[in-house]
C-alpha cells in the first residue's frame, strides 16, 4: 500500500518534468504522425473518439437529465418527454421543495456532519500522519500497524452496531463523527507527505527549543497544507454522501442526513406530491405546469444533494495529478 | 523514572497520540467483543444473561436448518457472482486508461476524463435516484424507446428479476470505471519517453507500442489491485444493493454484506447475522493474507 503512495508521489513529480517538455514534444510529434499515420492508427483514432464520446456522454447526461426535467413544466417531466432540452422553464419546484417536510433539517444536519466531521478529521489526520513520522515513540511500530489494520479488519457492521448502541452513540449526533476522527487511510497519506518533507525543517525549529507540539503547528502545518487540502476534500465527500450509519444507527426523523432523507423519499414518493401541494395552497389555475409531483420534488431534491459534490468537484480535480490516486485502492 | 532524554521524549510523543488510540480501541477494536453475541441467544431489548449461553447453535443451524441453508447458498452464489464479474473485468480500467492516452488533444481528454470520475462523486442512494429517473415507467428511457415504437407498454426496468447481476455491475462500473483508470493514467505517465521514441523509430505502429510497451508497464499496477480485489471478494459492501434491492429482484441482489444486514436489522436475529458476520470477517482475513502471499511471491512485495 505504501510503496504505490510513494510511487504515485515519484508519478506527480514525473508529470510536471514532462509537462514542460511536452509542449516540446507535441510539435515535433505531430507532423512525425501525419507523415507516418498508418490505417491501423487512423482507426485507433476513430474508434477512441467514438467510444470516449459515448462513455462522457452516458456519465453526464443523467445529471443533465434530472436538471432540465426540475425547471420544466411539470406536467411534460411527469410524463418523460424532457429529452434534450428544457420547455416551458420555471423555478417553482425549488421554492415549493423547500416546504418538504424536514429538509431544512436534513441540510443542517449534512451541512453539520460534513463541517465539523471533515474539519475534526483532516485535524486529527495530519497531527497523527505527523506524530507517526516522529523519530521517537515508544512502540511506534505497534501503534501505527494497530490504526493501519483496521484499514483491512473489520468486526462487520452488526457487531460495530450493538458497539455504538452499548455507547449510547444511536440516535446521537456524535455516532455521525466520532468513528471517522481516526482514519487509516488519511494518515498513510499525510505520514508519507511528511516523510518527504526534509527533516532540516523540523530539526531547526527543534534546535530552537521548539518542542513537538510547538514544531508541528509552527512550522509543519503551514508545509503541510496541499496534503490537508485534499484530505478535507475526500473527508467533506464522504460525510456528505454517508448514508450507512443513518441507516444503522438513526430513527430519529431529527437527524436524518439528507441522503438518507432522498432515500425515503424515493421509495415514498406518490404520498410526497400531495404533502407538498397541501402545504402550499396551488390555485386551480396554477395547475399543471408548476403543480408539484412525485417526479418532480424527487428530482428537485436529487438536484439540491448533488449540486455541493459538483461546486466542489472541479476544485477537487486540480489535486488528482498531485499523486492521490491511491483512493482507487480503498474502493 | 527514564534512563536518557530520548525515552522521554518517546513517552511523551507516545502519550500525545494515546487519546486517538483509545479511539481507534474503541471503534474498530471494541465491535470485536461484539462477536460473543454469536454464541448467546440475544434478543434485545432484554439484556444478555449467561442463561442465553447457546455455544455453537447458531454455526450449526447455518448448515443444519434446510431454511436457512437454501439462503446462505443463494446468497453466497450472488456474493460469487457478483465479485467474480468485478474481478474477471477489472482489466477494463487499464484499457480504458491506455486507449484515452492515444487522444492526442489534451483538452478532450481532460474533458472525458472529467465527465467520466463525476458519477464516482455521489453516493448509491444518488445512483439510484439518477436510475429511478432514468428507468422508471416514465423515465427517459421508456418514453424514448415508445417514441421510437420499439416498445409499446414501458419496461420495468428497476423492478426486473432477469438481469440483476449485469445491471448491477452495469451501475458499478458507470459509476467506477473512470475513477479506477486514474490509476492506469497516472501510471501511463511515469513510463519512460525513451522507450516509446525508440519503438518509433524502429517502426513501431500505435497499435503496435500499446501491446509491447504502455501495457506490460502497467501490468504491476493492474496485480496489485488485482490482489486487492481478491482480498475484498466478500466484500461488495451494501449499499449499492441495499438501495437497488425490492421485493422482485430480492433473490439475486442480496449479497451476504445486505444479507447479514437484513437479518439483524430486519428480522432481529442479531445473534445469527454475527455469526455469519464472523465467519466472513476471518474468511476476509485470509484471502487478504492469501493475496498478500501471492504478490510476495510473483512479485516479491507486499501489497498491505
Amino acid at each position: 500500500m505504501e510503496s504505490i503512495i510513494q510511487e504515485t508521489g515519484d508519478n506527480s513529480s514525473k508529470i510536471s518534468r514532462k509537462k514542460s517538455g511536452e509542449k516540446h514534444m507535441e510539435k515535433t510529434g505531430s507532423t512525425k504522425n501525419k507523415m507516418h499515420r498508418t490505417t491501423g492508427d487512423i482507426v485507433l483514432e476513430v474508434c477512441c473518439y467514438i467510444f470516449f464520446i459515448f462513455a462522457a456522454i452516458v456519465c453526464v447526461y443523467p445529471f443533465y437529465y434530472i436538471i432540465i426535467n426540475t425547471i420544466s413544466a411539470n406536467d411534460l417531466s411527469q410524463r418523460g418527454v424532457i429529452l434534450f432540452l428544457p420547455q416551458e422553464i420555471h423555478f417553482h419546484n425549488y421554492a415549493s421543495v423547500l416546504k418538504v417536510d424536514g429538509l431544512a433539517q436534513a441540510s443542517m444536519i449534512s451541512v453539520l456532519r460534513t463541517g465539523i466531521g471533515s474539519l475534526l478529521t483532516v485535524s486529527a489526520s495530519s497531527y497523527l500522519g505527523y506524530m507517526f513520522a516522529q523519530r521517537y515513540m515508544w512502540a511506534k511500530k505497534f501503534w501505527y500497524r494497530l490504526v493501519v489494520a483496521t484499514m483491512y479488519f473489520n468486526a462487520g457492521i452488526i457487531p460495530w452496531f450493538l458497539t455504538m448502541k452499548n455507547l449510547g452513540l444511536t440516535n446521537n449526533f456524535l455516532g455521525y463523527i466520532l468513528p471517522t476522527i481516526v482514519s487509516p487511510f488519511f494518515i498513510i497519506l499525510t505520514k508519507t507527505f511528511v516523510e518527504g518533507i526534509p527533516g532540516e525543517l523540523s530539526e531547526a525549529a527543534e534546535l530552537d527549543g521548539a518542542g513537538v507540539l510547538k514544531t508541528f503547528f509552527h512550522v509543519m502545518l503551514p508545509v503541510m497544507k496541499p496534503i490537508m487540502a485534499t484530505i478535507a476534500i475526500f473527508a467533506a465527500v464522504n460525510q456528505w454522501n454517508a448514508f450507512q450509519d443513518t441507516l444503522l444507527l438513526v430513527t430519529d426523523s431529527k437527524l436524518y442526513s439528507l441522503q438518507f432523507l432522498l432515500y425515503q423519499y424515493l421509495n415514498q414518493a406518490s404520498s410526497l406530491s400531495s404533502l407538498a401541494n397541501n402545504s402550499s395552497s396551488n390555485s386551480l389555475a396554477a395547475a399543471a405546469a408548476t403543480m408539484q409531483t412525485a417526479t418532480s420534488i424527487r428530482m428537485t431534491i436529487t438536484v439540491i444533494v448533488v449540486i455541493p459534490i459538483m461546486l466542489v468537484y472541479p476544485i477537487f480535480q486540480r489535486y488528482f495529478v498531485k499523486g492521490i490516486m491511491i483512493g482507487a485502492v480503498k474502493g | 523514572m527514564f534512563k536518557n532524554k530520548r525515552e522521554k521524549r518517546a513517552f511523551i510523543n507516545f502519550l500525545l497520540i494515546a487519546p486517538f488510540i483509545v479511539l481507534t480501541l474503541v471503534f474498530c477494536y471494541y465491535p470485536l467483543y461484539g462477536w460473543v453475541y454469536a454464541f448467546f441467544d440475544y434478543r434485545p431489548p432484554r439484556p444478555m444473561t449467561i442463561d442465553s449461553f447457546v455455544g455453537f447453535k447458531w454455526f450449526k443451524s447455518l448448515i443444519e436448518s434446510d431454511v436457512k441453508v437454501k439462503q446462505i447458498v443463494s446468497v453466497l452464489r450472488n456474493t460469487f457472482v457478483m465479485s467474480g464479474i468485478t474481478l474477471s473485468t477489472s482489466w477494463i480500467p487499464m484499457l480504458f486508461a491506455v486507449f484515452l492516452n492515444e487522444i492526442r488533444n489534451t483538452k478532450f481528454r481532460k474533458f472525458v476524463q472529467t465527465a467520466t470520475t463525476l458519477p464516482n462523486f455521489i453516493s448509491w442512494v444518488l445512483v439510484y435516484s439518477i436510475a429511478f429517473s432514468l428507468f422508471n415507467s416514465t423515465g427517459m428511457m421508456n418514453s424514448f424507446l415508445q417514441k421510437l415504437t420499439l416498445i409499446d407498454e414501458p419496461i420495468l426496468f428497476l423492478q426486473a428479476s432477469d438481469h440483476v447481476w449485469l445491471t448491477q455491475w452495469l451501475w458499478l462500473t458507470w459509476k467506477n470505471l473512470g475513477w479506477a483508470a486514474i490509476m492506469y493514467i497516472s501510471a501511463i505517465s511515469s513510463i519512460d519517453e525513451e522507450m516509446y521514441e525508440a519503438a518509433r523509430v524502429d517502426g513501431a505502429n500505435r497499435w503496435k507500442i500499446i501491446w509491447t510497451i504502455t501495457i506490460p508497464n502497467l501490468l504491476p499496477t493492474f496485480f496489485v489491485l488485482l490482489m486487492i480485489n481478491i482480498g475484498n471478494f466478500l466484500s461488495n459492501g451494501m449499499e449499492q444493493y441495499y438501495v437497488f434491492h425490492n421485493a422482485f429482484n430480492k433473490e439475486y441482489i442480496q449479497v451476504l454484506d445486505l444479507y447479514v444486514f437484513n437479518l439483524a436489522m430486519g428480522s432481529g436475529s442479531y445473534s445469527i447475522s454475527v455469526a455469519i458476520s464472523m465467519l466472513k470477517s476471518i474468511v476476509s482475513l485470509a484471502l487478504l493474507f492469501f493475496a498478500n502471499g501471492v504478490s510476495k511471491m510473483v512479485r516479491g512485495e507486499s501489497i498491505l
